[in-house]
C-alpha cells in the first residue's frame, strides 16, 4: 500500500467512526430534541480547536453475540480542545452508539482522559448521555464506574469537574456528577434518578413520570443535585463557557484577570435597602450594584433562594459571592442555604477565589422539619468552611445580623479579614423584640400596661443595641461604611488581601459534618 | 433607602422568626414542607413502601407483645411487623398483596 493509500485509508476509517451509531440512530436523536455528541463538544469549544483520541477503540464484550457488534468509539468521544482559549479535557458519551452504555473501554476511554486532566491541571467536562452500564459486560462495567468515581474523587479541588447532563443519567452513573464541582442540566434533556419510574411503579406502586421524577427542574430547585438551569442545549453551552471564563483552570493557577469596569449607574446602592429591617428586597441587586459592569454570575439559583452564591468580578478579578437573600424567607438560614452556601465556599477556597459575604438575616429558621432534618449538622457546614477557608474572606454586614447566624456569616470570630457594616447594620444576640421580652420579662409583666412597656422596652433596647458601634466598641467590626462606600472599601480590602498567607494545623484532613 | 415604604409590601406573606415578623416570599419547597405530628404507639405505619405479604391477625384479636401481625416485603426483604405492647387490634387497614407506601397506616391496636 502506497503512503497515498494508507491516508486514504486513515480517512475513511475517521469518517467511518464519526458516523457513531449510524443515520437512523442520530435521526432519533435529533427527533428526541438533542444535538449529537460531536456537536455538542464542538458548540463548547473554540472553533476548530477539538482534538480528539481513542476514536479506533473497541469494545471487549464477548458474551450475548455482542462480539459480532461494532461500536463506533465504544460510544463514547473523547479528546481535548479549549475554551476562551484556556484548554479543557472533554467526553462526551453518545447514545447513538449501543445507548452510549458504558462497557469497559468506553470507562477506559473517559478515565484517559481525567487522567491527562489531572496530569495537565486543566478542567474537566464529562457529557453525559447514557442508557447505563451495558449488561452484557456485566461486572466490567460496574468496575469502569468505580474507576470514574475514583478519578473524580481525586481530581476534585485540583481541577475544576463540569457534568453536563443532555440525556438520561441513571442509576449508579449519577454519582460521577454528583462528585464533580458543577452540574448543567437542560429542560426536557436532563434526566437522573437512582431508579426509574418504571422500578418506582412496579416495587412501589407510585406513577410518576420521568420529569417529575427526575428532570432539569426537579435536580436544579428541589434535590439541589444540579447547579444550573437552561432551557436548550445551546443556552447550556454558554453558561458552561462564561464558568470557564471566570474560574481558575487549577488550584495553584490565578483567575485570569480581565479590564476592570465600573458598575452600572442604574444600580444606586444607597436606594436599594429598606430601612425597617422587616421589609424585603433583592440582594443581588445590592451585588450588581459593587461588582464589575454590574454583572453576576449565580450558581444554583432555583436552590434555596434564601442564600445567594456566586461569581462576580471586583476590579477584574473573579470573586465569590455569598449573600442572604431578604427576598425569600427573610433569608434565614436553614438545612438546604446551610449545604449551598458551605459547599460553594470550599470551592472558593480550594480554587483562591476571594470571598465577599453580605448579611443580612435574621438567624435559623425555626420549625421541627427544620431541627429534624438536622438543622444543627447542616447550619455547622457554612461554620466549618468559613473557618477553614484560608482565601481572602470580607464581610459587609448590610441590616441583620442576629445570634447563630452572625457568628455563621463570615464573622471576626471565624477569622473573616475584613468585617465592614453598614449604619442601619443590627448586630446582636437576637432581634429586639425576643431580647427584649427575656432582658426585661420581670418589668413587662409587673407592669400596669404590659403591652406598652413591652413596646417602651422593645425601643429601648433597639435604640441601645440594634445598631453596629456596640459590636464596633469590642473591635469586631472593622470600620462602619456608607452604603456608597462599599465597593471601594471592598476594592481596596481584596488589594491589601492579595498576597494573604495564612497556615493551618497540620492534619490529613478535617471531618466536616457531611 | 427613605423612599422605601411598609405600605409597598402590603401583598407580601410574612413569616415569623424569633419574635419578629418579617415581610418576604415564602419557598415551595418551604409551602410543602412535613407538618409534625405527635405519634401515636397505636397506629402501626409502614416504615418502608412495599408490598404486604401476609397477615397474621384479624381484627378484634387479642396479641402478645412481639407476636407478628404482618409480613411487609420491601427491596427483596421480608420485615416482619410485630406487635409493640399487649393488646387488641382495633382494625386491620391491609390485606396480602396490597402495596402500602411510606408511613401508610396499616394496623391500629384498641
Amino acid at each position: 500500500m502506497s503512503l497515498k493509500r494508507n491516508i486514504q485509508d486513515l480517512r475513511q476509517r475517521k469518517i467511518e467512526v464519526q458516523k457513531g451509531g449510524g443515520d437512523k440512530a442520530i435521526e432519533k436523536q435529533l427527533a428526541m430534541g438533542k444535538l449529537t455528541a460531536r456537536e455538542r463538544i464542538l458548540s463548547i469549544l473554540d472553533p476548530d480547536s477539538f482534538h480528539e483520541y481513542d476514536m479506533f477503540v473497541e469494545h471487549l464484550a464477548r458474551d450475548f453475540d455482542m462480539d459480532k457488534k461494532i461500536l463506533h468509539g465504544d460510544g463514547v468521544i473523547t479528546g481535548t480542545g479549549t475554551i476562551h482559549g484556556s484548554p479543557v479535557c472533554i467526553y462526551a458519551q453518545d447514545f447513538t452508539v449501543a445507548g452510549g452504555s458504558l462497557g469497559l473501554m468506553h470507562a477506559r476511554k473517559i478515565t484517559k482522559i481525567m487522567d491527562h486532566a489531572l496530569k495537565m491541571r486543566v478542567p474537566l467536562i464529562g457529557i453525559n448521555d447514557s442508557g447505563g452500564a451495558r449488561i452484557q459486560e456485566g461486572v466490567n462495567s460496574l468496575a469502569g464506574y468505580g474507576e470514574i468515581f475514583f478519578r473524580n474523587t481525586l481530581a476534585s479541588g485540583v481541577i475544576p469537574q463540569l457534568s453536563v447532563i443532555l440525556g438520561p443519567c441513571a442509576g449508579g452513573a449519577v454519582y460521577s456528577p454528583a462528585l464533580t464541582d458543577f452540574v448543567f442540566v437542560v429542560e426536557n434533556i436532563s434526566k437522573m434518578f437512582i431508579t426509574g419510574p418504571s422500578v418506582i411503579k412496579t416495587v412501589l406502586g407510585e406513577e410518576i413520570s420521568m420529569e417529575a421524577l427526575g428532570g432539569a427542574r426537579v435536580h436544579c430547585e428541589t434535590a439541589g443535585n444540579a447547579h444550573f438551569y437552561a432551557k436548550t442545549e445551546l443556552e447550556c453551552f454558554d453558561q458552561i463557557k462564561k464558568l470557564i471564563e471566570l474560574i481558575p483552570r487549577n488550584n495553584t493557577d490565578k483567575c485570569v484577570k480581565v479590564e476592570p469596569k465600573e458598575p452600572l449607574k442604574k444600580y444606586k446602592i444607597e436606594k436599594i435597602v429598606p430601612a425597617n429591617a422587616r421589609l424585603p428586597y433583592d440582594i443581588k441587586d445590592i451585588i450588581r450594584s459593587i461588582a464589575d459592569n454590574s454583572e453576576f454570575f449565580e450558581v444554583m439559583e432555583l436552590y434555596a433562594p434564601n442564600i445567594v452564591i456566586g461569581f462576580g468580578r471586583m476590579n477584574g478579578r473573579t470573586c465569590g459571592f455569598v449573600a442572604n437573600q431578604p427576598k425569600y424567607l427573610a433569608g434565614v438560614l436553614d438545612c438546604d442555604s446551610s449545604d449551598k452556601a458551605a459547599r460553594f465556599i470550599r470551592y472558593c477556597d480550594s480554587f483562591n477565589i476571594p470571598i465577599i459575604t453580605l448579611e443580612d438575616m435574621p438567624g435559623y429558621l425555626p420549625g421541627v422539619d427544620q431541627e429534624h432534618m438536622g438543622v444543627i449538622r447542616h447550619g455547622a457546614k457554612i461554620l466549618y468552611a468559613y473557618s477553614e477557608a484560608t482565601v481572602p474572606k470580607i464581610t459587609v454586614i448590610i441590616r441583620k445580623a442576629y445570634g447563630g447566624g452572625y457568628i455563621a456569616m463570615n464573622s471576626r470570630h471565624l477569622r473573616a479579614d475584613f468585617v465592614f457594616a453598614w449604619p442601619t447594620a443590627e448586630i446582636a444576640v437576637m432581634g429586639p423584640e425576643g431580647a427584649a421580652n427575656i432582658v426585661f420579662r420581670k418589668e413587662i409583666e409587673e407592669a400596669a400596661d404590659p403591652e406598652a412597656m413591652r413596646k417602651q422596652k422593645i425601643e429601648e433596647y433597639k435604640e441601645k443595641f440594634a445598631n453596629p458601634f456596640v459590636a464596633a466598641a469590642q473591635g469586631y467590626i472593622d470600620q462602619v461604611i456608607e452604603p456608597a462606600e462599599t465597593r471601594s472599601m471592598l476594592l481596596h480590602a481584596l488589594d491589601v488581601s492579595e498576597n494573604k498567607s495564612v497556615s493551618m494545623p497540620q492534619k490529613k484532613h478535617g471531618i466536616p459534618p457531611f | 433607602m427613605e423612599n422605601i415604604d411598609e405600605k409597598d409590601y402590603g401583598e407580601y406573606p410574612t413569616l415569623l422568626i424569633g419574635s419578629g415578623l418579617y415581610k418576604t416570599e415564602l419557598t415551595k419547597k418551604f409551602e410543602n414542607r412535613a407538618k409534625w405530628e405527635v405519634p401515636d404507639p397505636r397506629k402501626i405505619m409502614a416504615i418502608i413502601p412495599g408490598t404486604i405479604l401476609d397477615v397474621f391477625v384479624k381484627s378484634g384479636q387479642q396479641v402478645k407483645k412481639g407476636e407478628t401481625l404482618l409480613i411487609l416485603e420491601a427491596m427483596k426483604m421480608q420485615n416482619q411487623i410485630v406487635m409493640p405492647f399487649d393488646g387488641k387490634i382495633k382494625k386491620l387497614h391491609v390485606a396480602p398483596d396490597d402495596i402500602v407506601k411510606k408511613l401508610q397506616l396499616m394496623v391500629e391496636i384498641a
